[in-house]
């Protein structure tokens, strides 16, 4: 026989420990959305701000203090320099946000500069301009593809978690038509995403499509608290922090999918029991397989963060928290949303029909 | 059993085209097979093979404004041709183009003229008459601004394709892209600084007189002779740098580059490079008459301004030959031959974004990312053998089955893997196993609800399938947006994760209900499951 780490009849009370997951998640949604504020908004990388990165590797250890002191001269603009990866990596990311610097030109002083101040070798690996014009264009695609996936993932789970393509249908029909309104209005793209949500959200609650509200609620508060702690760490927000966080939208609503369809599988099929001790049992009844799939991709995303190098430090690193939240969520929110909405009315056809009549 | 024997015909053909597609890229590049193999490899991105990838954006005012400024001169002389005198034609900040006419009475006359050679081109704005003299305000009609970006976008994307064709880069893609902008991408290419100089230079040569007569210091506070300029010759340090040295030339250009036919780098009598130039037919009979006509007089070579020499005409020079010397290192000699040679830019061009990699560091990523699949490979691996059993040893199997998979897909399609696309195949490997473990869960309660070996696979497998398939469209949903709106790293992340997600279902649908079918046929009767 194989290992087991989730005995089968393990029945951990997760549902009682909702209030404990109300106060964490509300607790990390404060923090991380507390961090942002207090920044003054998210800290975007040059993807949306603009500007020139270096990307340095020096042949020996160095302190970076040194580094800041060695570009310290009259004829270079402010530098900002941040280590990037792991320490024993050396490599750092000078980035300079002054406006009309020519790329080249900082190259070349760049290197001038830490020739001049720096004891140890170095080599420039990378080099990254990014213009006003297309940061502003990468802003747009970016926001773009948020406003996209936000579309195309509450079509699909309207009509995947209820099987009623029908609604579904309807519900695409409303989104598109208020979207299609306030686009004639050239509602900021922003706004779009939120009227969206909210959109979604609320034709949900109305055509009662519990299962469905409960998944978009749990995405949102997935891609919240990761956002909220990304910022909190101080991480910039460029492309690369979008894919992940497109990737953890998928990933979050794998394990939804699975914990919900079981739910829904228990309730029809079980003798009565409380929807509080469903959901419980159906928690426990997935729960080898949340930790068994999180676990493998979690030790797969360690070993790119300690082993990738600096380059797709950032990106593994998103990959992770939104994963560890994931988890949490899967096993203490998602089901949690459910008590709380309770399941969608599960209607016989034929009885839709006698009542219609 | 039935048609099982179909089934493993079917694995075994996806397998087999799959591997024939991988092995390019996973053997060495030598070797007996390869001869039979298809030649197509998984084609590394930028940031994987070193390279620098440009936006470049066409300023089309300037061109709309260059243009313009010609058509005033050319009007300017076609006016005169038929006795209308057209005074200062000039290019305002409105973007318009102003210019007087001398003589209230030729007034029809000039419109008519305007009609004839500018018709669908120039438009007349506005005419205001003020003591025997009228002022035009002409702008150019939207249609002509609309061809004009057209034809200045061509022949950007023409002239630089054909400096990089010269310069000799491997594989080079430029791409014309939306709002006037191009996308050139040089893989392999390390010095960045030459790159962009060799794209951006305009490259637009003329030849001048110089006014000698002229005070260069007056000059430098701004008071010119009429019909002359103020222009800097650059005279090289040994330090690369240059010092500028006004000059002042007559205005009056005599010949400009659009007549060479062939720009070489040569070496004078001290090995110093400089640029040996030929000249069309017209171009050497225009030469001809100028140093005819000059001798004694210095010629000033220009070059987007700035002089690079002005050498005095000692004879009149026939055949159509010059050089451009100005103390050049190697390198700027071999440039300026190639940006003399493929043509003068219509427009400038300004970097609207630069990405550039170090080969070093697109090696080191390669490195890093194959170690990396290699550790969380091992793990995953030997972790669903532990945990699983002989289970563990199919979903293992398949794993390997679905990177060489994705490898093929890759290179059969010609797709582009980047740094996020390695750490899509990582992702991939932690996430792949979940359909198996779906599967695997499944089938071990229902061999606790006490079915047989036989049912309880079935019944796994059978119940599984639709989570799986669900589960996995929201990655897929989410790759393709990623692949929409994604630039070229983050395309390849999109691409590796679809391909990967397909794959695994495929593999943990398909072929693994391959495998249990011929295992649970080999055991023994009444054994159990050892799952």
């Amino acid at each position: 026989m194989g290992l087991r780490i989730i005995k089968p009849d393990t029945n951990i009370d997760f549902m009682g420990q909702r209030g404990w997951a109300v106060v964490a998640s509300v607790l990390l949604l404060v923090l991380g959305l507390g961090a942002i504020l207090f920044q003054g908004g998210l800290n975007y990388g040059i993807d949306f701000a603009g500007g020139i990165t270096i990307q340095v590797k020096f042949d020996q250890d160095i302190h970076i203090t040194d580094i800041k002191k060695a570009l310290q001269t009259d004829n270079l603009p402010e530098i900002r320099v941040q280590r990037l990866g792991l320490e024993q990596g050396n490599e750092y990311l000078l980035r300079i946000s002054a406006e009309n610097a020519q790329p080249e030109e900082m190259r070349t002083m760049v290197a001038q500069s830490l020739e001049g101040g720096m004891q140890t070798g170095f080599t420039i690996q990378r080099l990254e301009m990014v213009g006003p014009k297309v940061g502003a264009d990468l802003k747009n695609k970016a926001l773009q593809a948020l406003f996209y996936a936000v579309l195309f993932i509450s079509i699909y789970i309207s009509g995947r978690f209820e099987q009623k393509w029908m609604t579904a249908g309807i519900m695409a029909a409303g989104l598109l038509t208020g979207l299609y309104v306030l686009g004639l209005l050239a509602v900021p793209l922003v706004y779009l995403i939120l009227a969206a949500l909210t959109i979604t959200l609320g034709l949900s609650w109305y055509l009662q499509l519990n299962y469905a509200l409960g998944a978009v609620v749990a995405l949102i508060h997935d891609v919240l608290i990761t956002v909220g702690i990304l910022a909190l760490w101080g991480k910039e927000f460029d492309l690369t922090t979008v894919a992940a966080l497109l990737t953890i939208i998928g990933y979050s609503l794998n394990d939804t999918i699975i914990i919900y369809d079981r739910i829904r599988e228990n309730l029809r099929s079980k003798e009565a029991q409380s929807l509080l001790q469903t959901v419980n049992q159906s928690v426990n009844q997935t729960l080898s397989r949340t930790l068994l799939t999180s676990g493998t991709t979690i030790l797969v995303v360690l070993c790119l963060i300690i082993l990738g190098g600096g380059v797709i430090h950032d990106f593994a690193l998103a990959l992770l928290i939104g994963i560890l939240v994931g988890t949490y969520s899967s096993i203490f929110v998602a089901g949690s949303l459910l008590l709380g909405i309770g399941p969608t009315p599960d209607k016989e056809p034929e009885q839709e029909a006698v009542q219609t009549a | 059993m039935s048609g099982l024997h179909w089934r493993i015909v079917g694995a075994a053909l996806v397998i087999v085209l799959a591997l024939v597609y991988a092995l390019p890229s996973l053997l060495p590049d030598k070797g007996p097979l390869l001869a039979v193999l298809p030649d197509k490899k998984v084609n590394l991105g930028l940031d994987l093979k070193g390279g620098i990838n440009l936006v470049l954006g066409v300023d089309m005012q300037t061109a709309v404004h260059n243009t313009l400024d010609r058509m005033g001169d050319e009007l300017r002389s076609e006016a005169r041709q038929e006795e209308i005198i057209v005074l200062s034609p000039q290019v305002r900040a409105d973007g318009n183009l102003h210019f007087v006419l001398l003589n209230e009475g030729k007034e029809q006359a000039l419109d008519d003229l305007i009609d004839r050679y500018y018709s669908g081109q120039l438009q007349i704005q506005a005419k205001d008459t003020e003591d025997n003299r009228v002022l035009y305000t002409v702008a150019m009609t939207s249609e002509y601004r609309d061809k004009l970006q057209q034809m200045t976008i061509d022949q950007v994307l023409k002239v630089i394709r054909n400096r990089i064709n010269q310069f000799g880069v491997t594989e080079p893609d430029i791409r014309r892209m939306q709002n006037n902008r191009l996308q050139v991408q040089l893989p392999g290419m390390e010095d960045a600084k030459r790159a962009v100089d060799l794209i951006q230079q305009t490259a637009h040569l003329e030849f001048q007189l110089v006014d000698d007569e002229a005070d260069v210091d007056k000059a430098t506070q701004g008071i010119l002779p009429p019909g002359s300029e103020l222009a800097y010759l650059q005279k090289r340090k040994p330090d690369g740098s240059y010092a500028k040295q006004p000059i002042v030339l007559k205005k009056n250009v005599l010949l400009s580059g659009e007549h060479i036919t062939d720009a070489q780098v040569a070496f004078d009598q001290f090995n110093q490079p400089y640029v040996a130039l030929s000249f069309d037919r017209q171009g050497s009979r225009i030469f001809e008459r100028v140093t005819g006509e000059n001798v004694h007089k210095r010629l000033a070579i220009v070059l987007d301004g700035k002089v690079y020499s002005a050498p005095t005409i000692q004879e009149k020079i026939s055949g159509g030959r010059a050089s451009i010397t100005g103390q050049f290192s190697m390198e700027e000699a071999h440039d300026l031959a190639i940006v003399l040679r493929a043509g003068s830019l219509p427009a400038p061009v300004n970097i609207l974004s630069e990405r550039s990699v170090g080969a070093s560091l697109g090696q080191q990523s390669i490195e890093q990312g194959i170690r990396s699949i290699i550790v969380g490979g091992i793990l995953v691996l030997l972790f669903m053998l532990v945990y699983y059993g002989i289970g563990g040893l199919i979903t293992d199997i398949l794993l390997a089955l679905n990177i060489i998979i994705i490898l093929a897909v890759l290179a059969g399609f010609g797709a582009t893997l980047t740094l996020p696309g390695i750490a899509g195949i990582i992702l991939l490997i932690g996430m792949a196993v979940d359909a198996s473990v779906l599967i695997y869960e499944r089938i071990r309660e229902e061999l606790r609800k006490g079915l047989s070996p036989r049912k309880a696979v079935d019944e796994g497998f059978a119940r599984s399938t639709l989570t799986i398939v669900d589960a996995n469209v929201t990655t897929i949903i989410a790759a393709v947006i990623l692949y929409q709106f994604g630039t070229g790293p983050i395309r390849g992340f999109a691409v590796t994760l679809s391909v990967g997600v397909l794959a695994s279902m495929f593999t943990a649908i398909f072929v693994s209900k391959i495998f249990f079918d011929i295992w649970l046929s080999r055991r023994r009767p009444g054994s159990s499951l050892n799952l």
